[in-house]
């Protein structure tokens, strides 16, 4: 046995691989085509399906009322992505610009809300945000800066804000990453050449920076397209995103293919940007 | 006064700039991890507080973690959390660690579709991955039947489907930590350990395995701790009135906003506290580099 182990490697592999890789087969991936296999069938009577191949779901996907949330998902998605990165690279370069010491402190200074439970730090929003008892209208109104409570919740800002809130550190770590491996020698000779701080960013800094940027950037958008807690609980309901319209399909419309449908096409655009990221990464790699 | 190259070349106007430059930056990092940590500080100074509102303060109270803690359902919904994390943790690892050795050391006909199988559940969204869950277990016939369990004399009923969930998200992230540890680990010792004539079993046994023992580790703390905080996938996979503490906090935010919410809050921000004091320690006393606290953790 240990002599056929030892000239099979393979045999080796598999053997490693076959509990979890099956575990995986049966609660992953044979879910993700039944799924698939749901987009194509028709809703039954009372919830459940009915065995009969249709477009039709796709059709309905396409459907102004359902479309439009999709690019209202997508909407958001990508205003959050430019606030993340607004907030993200100055104090991706503020970290970066500490001495080792201060800088492993706050990397983890950083990333400890990251590791503290999503929910709860929407939850933290909410409190603050809410139009007549959240804490920033009641502190401004009670201070005379305003007449009536302002618009904070129930909105696509509020989920804008909740969505950053969320993911910032995931947009500020790989850009640190690509700051922390700049050549400081580079930042000298651009100065030698008497160029400007701002000459120094734009044609140095920046262009070095871009895979963390790049990187930063699809580690925001695909959570948030993706999100679901986050509208369903700053969006007071009214405000609500794709992942709260497929939810709603098993929970409240009992119409299944159509929510499989809605999941299909949410996961194919997500492995379209992660397969182009990589793509365009390798591609960067091979090229320097 | 000491003057470098680079001070001579810049006037005295862009020297000032680049001060002010520098100050502005200062001001921004401020502000940056005041964003960062204000709202869960106000969350944490609202559960303290004696009356019902979450904005306006009206004196000091522990009267809100009194009435958690005689909550029969929160102190259930957090057992349960707990049962889910240790159970689904333990297959994870266990599964995720063999994965990984595959993955990292060898190579075999098919591993690129593996490493698509693997990546999959971290890449796409919770709610794609709930509902397929919630399908799968409805069309398969397996359905969310309890597991009757007495969990530290507590009885509890944890569907099957709920840990079978977690299991399945938690794999991949143990398999990419392990698999990043064992990709820096140096293997002279494990050549030295089979050149001593050690077998395969004893080398895994005495050189690797203690040697990947902090990548496990990490991974277990990674799986635990997303395990706790799984609101989505339990929401979807839990069939009716099962709870862990996210999915019973969700419920309690959706019938209204009280400090008692704050002050469960509050609890499940000093778990997580905890875990990540338990992760730097851990890191420290096996001596990886102050960087790599970035990842993992």
């Amino acid at each position: 046995m240990q002599q056929f182990l030892r000239r099979h490697p393979a045999v080796q592999a598999w053997l490693l691989l076959s509990p979890g890789g099956l575990f995986l087969s049966v609660f992953f991936i044979a879910p993700l085509f039944i799924v698939l296999i749901y987009s194509f069938l028709q809703r039954g009577t009372y919830g459940g399906v009915v065995w009969q191949f249709t477009f039709e779901n796709f059709r309905r996907v396409f459907d102004p009322l359902y479309f439009n949330t999709f690019l209202r998902s997508a909407y958001i998605a990508i205003l959050t992505t430019f606030f993340c990165l607004l907030l993200g690279y100055p104090l991706a370069y503020f970290i970066a610009s500490r001495s080792p010491r201060t800088r492993s402190l706050m990397l983890l200074a950083l990333m400890i809300p990251f590791w503290t439970n999503f929910l709860i730090r929407t939850y933290a929003w909410l409190t603050l945000l809410r139009t007549n008892t959240g804490l920033i209208n009641t502190a401004l109104l009670s201070l005379g800066v305003i007449a009536a409570p302002l618009p904070l919740f129930g909105n696509d800002f509020a989920i804008i804000v909740g969505l950053v809130y969320g993911w910032l550190p995931v947009m500020v770590l790989p850009i640190y990453a690509a700051l922390d491996r700049l050549d400081p020698s580079l930042i000298e000779a651009a100065r030698d050449l008497y160029a400007s701080s701002a000459q120094v960013f734009r044609r140095v800094i920046w262009p070095l920076s871009l895979p963390g940027v790049v990187a930063g950037s699809m580690l925001v958008f695909i959570p948030a397209l993706g999100s679901f807690v986050t509208p369903a609980i700053l969006g007071g309901g009214k405000s609500l995103m794709i992942g709260n319209i497929i939810s709603n399909q098993f929970l409240a419309a009992h119409d299944w293919p159509f929510g499989s449908a809605l999941s299909m096409l949410m996961m194919t655009l997500m492995l379209l940007g992660t397969l182009y990221y990589f793509r365009s990464t390798l591609k960067a790699e091979a090229d320097a | 006064m000491s003057t470098t190259p680079s001070d001579r070349t810049l006037g005295m106007g862009a020297r000032l700039r680049s001060r002010l430059g520098s100050l502005s930056l200062s001001v921004y990092g401020v502000l940056g991890f005041l964003f960062l940590y204000l709202p869960i500080v106000i969350l944490v100074i609202f559960s303290f507080n004696d009356s019902r509102s979450t904005s306006q303060w009206a004196g000091f109270t522990t009267d809100w973690y009194r009435q958690m803690i005689e909550d029969r359902q929160i102190i259930l919904s957090l057992w349960n959390s707990l049962f889910v994390a240790i159970i689904s943790t333990a297959i994870a690892t266990v599964l995720g660690t063999l994965a990984a050795m595959a993955m990292e050391r060898y190579s075999f006909r098919g591993k690129m579709a593996m490493d698509a199988v693997l990546y999959l559940p971290i890449i796409i969204p919770d709610i794609a991955m709930a509902i397929m869950l919630l399908i799968f277990f409805n069309v398969s016939g397996i359905g969310f039947q309890p597991w009757e369990v007495q969990f530290f004399g507590n009885r509890l009923a944890v569907p099957y489907s709920v840990i079978i969930g977690h299991v399945a998200f938690n794999i991949s992230f143990v398999a990419v930590v392990v698999r990043a540890r064992l990709a820096n680990m140096d293997r002279t010792l494990e050549e030295a350990a089979q050149d001593l004539y050690a077998n395969t079993w004893q080398t895994f046994r005495r050189v690797t395995l203690p040697m990947l023992m902090p990548g496990i580790l990490g991974g277990a703390l990674l799986a635990f701790t997303l395990s706790l905080d799984d609101f989505v996938i339990t929401f979807f996979t839990s069939g009716a009135g099962f709870n862990t503490l996210p999915v019973r906090v969700f419920g309690m935010i959706r019938r209204g906003v009280t400090p008692k919410i704050n002050a469960v809050s509050t609890l499940m921000l000093a778990g997580s506290f905890l875990l990540i004091l338990i992760s730097i320690i851990s890191r420290m006393r096996s001596g990886e580099d102050e960087d790599a606290i970035q990842f993992g953790l």
